[in-house]
């Protein structure tokens, strides 16, 4: 009888998963949309980074938390840069098949830059 | 035996979410390592998807709680313009001041790249569902970007750890 009512069960449950393997192709626009954004994010981390190392004003304008400091500024941008990316490309891109791999390429150029604009033996080079 | 409320959140920042995002990264890593057509049953499938999608998801929500907890609780009384605060601490120190100036200096910055890359991770894991099976180039991009999350939060979390060691914030 629990064997009877095991197999009715997987029968009702496991041909979902596979006509969600299955299933016809989701558009690859949204998921392009979160990779390429989650690049843009790190790329301007690194960027205001670098930037605020050789600016003392733009550090000093972008302290929007006083007791945080500079960082507050420079996080606070690169995750509203990262969002507002997000939205834009996935309304541009949520209906789309677009090339994931040129796609994956970019996104991993610019968190390689993103990277190094944090790495302090980088920003130094633009402290005044 | 007792902590003091900065180290209570020193603890919560570093031991706790910033530890648990790092053990976890192991087991996000097989699962979608392994989630490839030809390694899938029914069964495997079945079981494998819901906890890759919730894995995925709290990884990133972790990650945001420990760069969030680090940058608006931790980050303040390090940075405090008292001689007594781990930032005076260390420059006061020419043999410890390597530690703020590089050490500090790279992890404050380079650990935001970790939930920013984890968030993607997980989105495009619900996206795709068990469909990502199928996906492979999809699937091996998430990977990369899955180490790269790792790499920048381990970064940041031995470089915390060493610091507040060098300097410990109480």
């Amino acid at each position: 009888m629990t064997q009877i009512v095991e197999r009715t069960r997987l029968a009702v449950t496991v041909p979902a998963y596979w006509d969600g393997l299955y299933a016809p192709t989701k558009p690859s626009g949204p998921a392009a949309a979160a990779i390429l954004a989650a690049g843009i994010g790190c790329f301007v981390m690194g960027l205001v980074t670098s930037i605020a190392a050789g600016v003392s004003g733009f550090s000093n304008a972008i302290a929007f938390v006083n007791p945080v400091g500079p960082l507050s500024g420079k996080s606070d941008i690169a995750i509203a840069t990262y969002l507002v990316a997000w939205l834009v490309l996935y309304l541009v891109w949520r209906k789309k098949d677009i090339n994931i791999g040129r796609v994956g390429t970019a996104t991993l150029i610019l968190v390689a830059l993103g990277i190094l604009g944090t790495f302090p033996t980088f920003f130094d080079v633009f402290v005044g | 035996m007792s902590l003091t409320d900065r180290e209570l959140w020193t603890v919560i920042h570093g031991m706790g979410l910033g530890a648990l995002f790092l053990l976890a990264f192991a087991g996000g890593l097989a699962g979608l390592w392994s989630l490839r057509p030809e390694f899938m049953t029914v069964g495997g499938l079945r079981e494998r998807i819901p906890r890759l999608e919730i894995g995925t998801a709290v990884m990133a929500v972790v990650a945001w709680a420990t760069v969030l907890t680090g940058t608006y609780v931790i980050y303040p009384w390090y940075r405090a313009a008292a001689q007594t605060s781990p930032k005076s601490l260390l420059l006061a120190d020419p043999t410890k001041a390597a530690w703020h100036t590089f050490g500090m200096e790279w992890k404050e910055h380079v650990a935001f790249i970790a939930p920013i890359l984890a968030t993607a991770v997980a989105f495009v894991v619900i996206y795709y569902g068990p469909q990502l099976a199928r996906e492979p180039r999809v699937r091996k991009l998430l990977i990369t970007l899955f180490v790269i999350a790792f790499s920048a939060a381990a970064v940041a979390g031995i470089f915390g750890a060493f610091i507040n060691k060098a300097a410990p914030t109480i």
